[in-house]
């Protein structure tokens, strides 16, 4: 309505410099005020709630920098940081690799590739709590199938997510089926974009199929490798949903990820400040990673 | 050709066997779902049922109150695509087309909202919400998928990448901005829409950390978040479950086949793949 009645009143007043500032704010505003009001203004009060030691229903006292320094001798904090790092070591490599052996495949012209594309991409559309139903069901360590499998090839049934030095490494094989449709997506997309005349200048120059894909396509992959190590970087760190809805952090709080941490603290014991600082501390080491990333591939 | 038809094959070779591996848990699923459970609760499980039954269904249908969180569930994922669509390529075209003061600025602000994790962001919003009575409704859900950062850069990066000619032709022809933009823009933004709308279906559909701090009434309750609790209350019922996986996936693959073949394309525009 404004954008019409700024159109209108603007060329009658001859206001030629307000009219585009009306027009252009009048089409960002509406987007601009939602994205705004729930993102830097949180934003900005988390760190005021941060400084506090509020229970989300009082706000609490003004305590300094103590929830910072608290963090430094929690050892369940420090024990979800280790069970994180060990999720985001073996998924971010493992799923990026996946995505770009899989591009790489379904770059190929040859029959059924749609069909193959779609079964690989579709895990990912399933959400955390389908699949949590879904991994509970097959890999239960009684009457799962996959222990049955093992059963009939004469291996040792397993405890999977039930055995605490197992779980983790099953969460990051469930992320990994779930997840590598996102990289073998983007890497397929950066696949297509490499000229065509650079692979096959390198062929006719003698080049193997080996090398071409070392010196000639990888280096163009590049910046999607930067992106897809961040991005999934990020998405490791803040792995939550799918413990939620398979093991809730046990056995014996092996897969208690840092965000898990972070809920039980502000929703389950009203710590909210304590929580806020932790959020604070991994967004700031999210950042630090990223930046690590970036300057190290801008090198 | 020798060597390349033998490369074929070896693709294949390799590529059949994954693709079912990706797909088999979820065929299973499916067929886990028309199960009676006396099929299921046996050892070694059954792959095939033996007999056919939709009682999974019937009973998540009319026991539970699934069909509530799937109406809200549904609402919520309107709203958020609705949301999206309108908010997000106005402001796309906004900035990627017009002139303004403040125009630099506000664009960064909102691009450096992009690096803020959900985490940061779920205590304040939480009591944001409280204040507004929103806490423990459907609105609460909702709000937050109204526009995001991400579709808005979408929506300009395409913008960017549309010849300007077609526009000024439209207003040398007497068209206004707003007309220009829903006769001749947003037509030919069908591709970055239908990315744009498959995205944030996935996103609203799927969420479940911010209905979990946000909803606690069962009547408000979403579709994922009554699975979580559904999976805890009905641990053995593995027919319902399943039923109720189906169900909560079904929507989400129909869209991404629908819209599988603008993906890619639309990975190019955005500047992504780099």
């Amino acid at each position: 309505m404004t954008v019409f009645a700024a159109q209108a009143g603007g060329r009658r007043r001859g206001g030629r410099r307000l009219l585009p500032d009306l027009t252009g704010w009048g089409f960002v505003l509406p987007a601009t005020l939602v994205i705004v009001g729930l993102s830097l203004f949180p934003a900005a009060w988390a760190l005021l709630l941060s400084l506090r030691d509020g229970d989300l229903l009082t706000g609490g006292d003004y305590v300094g920098l103590r929830n910072y320094s608290d963090m430094l001798a929690d050892t369940e904090l420090a024990a979800a940081a280790g069970h994180t790092a060990v999720y985001t070591v073996l998924f971010v490599p493992g799923s990026v690799v996946l995505g770009l052996a899989l591009a790489l495949a379904l770059n190929l012209k040859i029959r059924l590739i749609g069909f193959y594309r779609t079964c690989f991409f579709v895990p990912y559309v399933v959400s955390a709590a389908a699949t949590g139903i879904l991994a509970n069901f097959v890999f239960d360590p009684d009457f799962g199938i996959v222990n049955a499998g093992l059963k009939a090839v004469g291996l040792p049934a397993m405890g999977f997510l039930q055995d605490p030095d197992q779980a983790m490494l099953t969460l990051v094989l469930i992320s990994i089926w779930g997840g590598v449709g996102m990289p073998a997506v983007v890497y397929l997309a950066a696949l297509q974009d490499i000229p065509r005349e650079l692979v096959e200048a390198a062929r006719v120059d003698g080049g193997v199929g080996r090398h071409v894909l070392r010196h000639v396509v990888l280096p163009q992959l590049r910046p999607a490798t930067v992106f897809l190590l961040i991005w999934q970087t990020i998405t490791a760190l803040q792995l939550f949903d799918l413990v939620y809805t398979t093991t809730k952090g046990q056995p014996l709080d092996s897969t208690t990820t840092i965000v898990f941490y972070l809920y039980r603290q502000a929703f389950q014991l009203f710590h909210s400040g304590y929580g806020t600082a932790i959020a604070y501390v991994l967004f700031l080491v999210t950042l630090a990673i990223s930046g690590a990333v970036l300057w190290r591939s801008a090198r | 050709m020798k060597p390349k038809l033998k490369g074929r094959h070896l693709a294949h070779l390799i590529l059949m066997p994954a693709a079912l591996l990706f797909v088999a848990p979820l065929a299973w699923m499916v067929l886990t779902a028309f199960m009676p459970d006396s099929d299921i609760n046996t050892y070694p499980p059954k792959l095939w049922p033996e007999h056919f039954t939709m009682a999974g269904f019937t009973r998540i249908f009319t026991e539970d109150d699934y069909p509530l969180w799937l109406a809200n569930t549904v609402i919520v994922a309107v709203a958020a695509v609705a949301g999206h669509v309108v908010l997000c390529s106005l402001a796309g075209y906004g900035f990627a087309r017009i002139g303004f003061r403040g125009r630099g600025l506000t664009f960064g602000a909102l691009m450096a909202t992009i690096m803020v994790p959900t985490q940061v962001l779920m205590i304040p919003t939480f009591l944001l919400f409280k204040n507004m009575g929103l806490i423990d409704t459907l609105g609460a859900a909702i709000v937050p998928w109204l526009a995001s950062a991400f579709g808005v850069f979408l929506m300009r990066q395409f913008f960017l990448s549309l010849p300007k000619e077609l526009e000024e032709a439209a207003t040398i022809d007497g068209c206004s901005r707003l007309g220009v933009f829903f006769r001749v823009v947003l037509p030919l933004a069908r591709p970055a829409l239908a990315t744009l709308v498959v995205f944030t279906l996935l996103g609203a559909w799927n969420d479940l950390l911010w209905p979990l701090i946000a909803i606690s009434s069962e009547d408000s309750y979403t579709l994922q978040l009554g699975l979580a609790t559904f999976s805890g209350a009905r641990h053995t019922e593995w027919s319902a479950l399943m039923a109720g996986n189906v169900v909560a996936v079904l929507p989400l693959v129909a869209a991404f086949v629908l819209a599988q073949r603008h993906f890619v394309a639309t990975m190019s525009f955005s500047g992504l793949k780099g």
